[in-house]
């Protein structure tokens, strides 16, 4: 019974986000509503016992990517009503989403997918599904996990490539140079005559301006 | 309606009921000391510092100034509530709530240790994911800062937030995997469990340079000096918070100290065996466990106060240099070799 309720009040919150990413005319509140989906989502999650996906899912989806969404509206100067201007051009895509979607909720409901079974938040007791999860990622399905890691490898890779270019005007700092260097490096001691300045190159090169008479 | 009146029935019994009040009791029990000791922490904070300083601290507010804390709070109560006139309103508001609801939430899974009459565990949540339980939820904290800096319409505020946000996701990274290695080592994502399996020896001597590693990540984590740079007085006003007065900014204020203890009592659990005595001899064990959380919990809050009192601010880069290309690989390395350590030796779980 309170489980049935619990769910009812999860996909309420799942239903209430989505609509808010959808109908928010202020980017900053979709993203807020695509923020009470991601954890009506784990909350689901967490109900029917994959407590660990649904943790995974606030760390990954909440504590990462969402972030870096957030950064980046953030930073961009959006222009509100430009994306509302032409909402037939998104049509095609929003139907193949649409029509993708329908055809794997068609799919689970014919085979079964529906797990009516509902359970808490397992305690102590009862089996972790950590570990089961563990022994399938690292046997049945190492490849697809290895060849994963090599994706999200390279779409590292890609980015630093993309975004990163050698600069010759800002001055770096090495902290191990600087904390190596010795008093020989950084001190000269010099002995200038009376009116002959300290004869070092600093002095060479120094000009001085032109004094007013 | 008839689905209505049947779950009516069925969920309002005794026993649901009784549930909920005990739920609620216990949520009561935890909260109210928490934000207690919140407040003063705020007191020990400035009684520590002030020491440092060579100054009294708060001395006016009742013997020692210890009802400075009480004063603070009652003076931002009445304060006037000021929104600024180009914010978004509504983000303006849920910000601070954002900030302040994920660090109380955290306490659910804390395990106080044993009951002295009972012997049973106390917790309100004994969940198998604990660790995972209190990273998740933490990962949120950034939403509301982030928020406010972005609804307060304002430059500083933007630039403590954006500040806050990459520093806060960044040392998130490496304390990921050093939590990682601690779990390798316990065998156990339970907080209890992890106690438990400290019996022998606490992790921060097997787990040493794990040890220093999470202590300066919880600095930068909860935005505290020598990493305090979202709130940097001297070049952005006051940050994220700058526009913010009153119970609204009470709320920052009250998110960031529980913040504090909050990874204070994880980093004891963690590594400083969490309700265990230093050694299960005859006076040490006559003091219940929760004494004992609690003095680990004001040793590392003290370290806190004191990195304060003693460090320099960073800059940015050296920060993020710090984070990513020193922390990072360290932390990978560490749980390599705790890995291989485990994987020859075994784990220390109880």
């Amino acid at each position: 019974m309170l489980p049935d309720l619990i769910f009812a009040l999860f996909a309420t919150g799942i239903l209430v986000g989505a609509g808010l990413i959808i109908a928010a005319r202020n980017p900053m509140l979709g993203m807020l509503g695509m923020l009470v989906t991601f954890i009506n989502a784990a909350g689901l999650f967490i109900l029917f016992g994959a407590e660990f996906l649904g943790l995974l899912l606030i760390m990954v989806y909440l504590g990462a990517i969402a972030v870096m969404f957030l950064f980046v509206l953030m930073t961009i100067d959006l222009e509100f009503f430009k994306l509302r201007e032409k909402p037939k051009a998104y049509l095609p895509l929003g139907l193949l989403t649409v029509a993708v979607l329908a055809g794997e909720f068609i799919l689970a409901a014919n085979y079964g997918l529906f797990s009516t079974n509902v359970t808490m938040l397992p305690t102590g007791e009862q089996p972790q599904n950590i570990i089961q999860i563990g022994n399938v990622l690292f046997t049945t399905y190492v490849l697809p996990f290895q060849l994963s890691g090599l994706v999200l490898l390279t779409a590292m890779v890609g980015a630093i490539v993309l975004t990163h270019r050698p600069r010759s005007d800002v001055k770096r700092q090495s902290i191990t140079k600087q904390v190596l260097r010795t008093k020989e490096e950084g001190l000269t001691m010099t002995k200038p005559k009376l009116g002959h300045g300290t004869g070092t190159n600093v002095a060479k090169h120094w000009k001085p301006k032109s004094v007013a008479k | 309606m008839e689905l209505l009146t049947h779950y009516a029935t069925t969920l309002v019994t005794f026993d649901n009921l009784l549930m909920l009040a005990t739920t609620l009791g216990i949520i009561l029990l935890i909260a109210v000391p928490v934000l207690l000791g919140m407040a003063y922490t705020t007191w020990f904070e400035r009684k520590i510092l002030g020491w440092m300083h060579l100054r009294h601290g708060p001395m006016h507010t009742g013997p020692f100034g210890l009802l400075q804390p009480i004063a603070d709070a009652v003076k931002l109560m009445f304060k006037e509530p000021f929104i600024p006139g180009a914010s978004n309103k509504v983000m303006f508001l849920i910000a601070p709530m954002l900030a302040f609801i994920p660090v109380l939430v955290v306490w659910a899974v804390i395990p106080f240790g044993e009951n002295p009459f009972t012997g049973s565990l106390m917790v309100l949540a004994n969940i198998n994911l604990g660790v995972m339980f209190i990273l998740a939820v933490t990962s949120i904290e950034v939403y509301g800062i982030l928020l406010a800096g972005w609804a307060s319409n304002s430059k500083y505020p933007f630039l403590g937030a954006v500040r806050s946000g990459a520093q806060m996701v960044s040392y998130e990274v490496s304390m990921g995997l050093i939590v990682l290695a601690v779990i390798l080592l316990a065998g156990s994502m339970n907080l209890a469990d992890i106690v438990n399996a400290q019996k022998t020896v606490w992790f921060f001597i097997p787990a040493f340079p794990a040890f220093i590693m999470f202590l300066v990540s919880i600095l930068a984590e909860c935005n505290r000096h020598p990493f305090d740079l979202p709130e940097a007085e001297a070049e952005l006003v006051a940050g994220y918070n700058t526009e913010y007065s009153a119970m609204s900014f009470a709320l920052f204020f009250l998110g960031e100290y529980v913040a504090m203890i909050t990874m204070s009592a994880f980093t004891a659990i963690l590594f400083l065996g969490g309700w265990l005595p230093p050694f299960d001899v005859a006076p040490l064990n006559w003091i219940p466990g929760t004494i004992w959380l609690l003095l680990k919990i004001i040793a590392i809050l003290f370290f806190m106060v004191w990195a304060r009192g003693t460090l320099p601010r960073y800059r940015y880069d050296q920060l993020m240099r710090l984070g990513w290309k020193i922390f990072l690989p360290l932390s990978f390395a560490w749980l390599i070799i705790t890995a291989i350590a485990v994987k020859l030796l075994g784990n220390l779980a109880a």
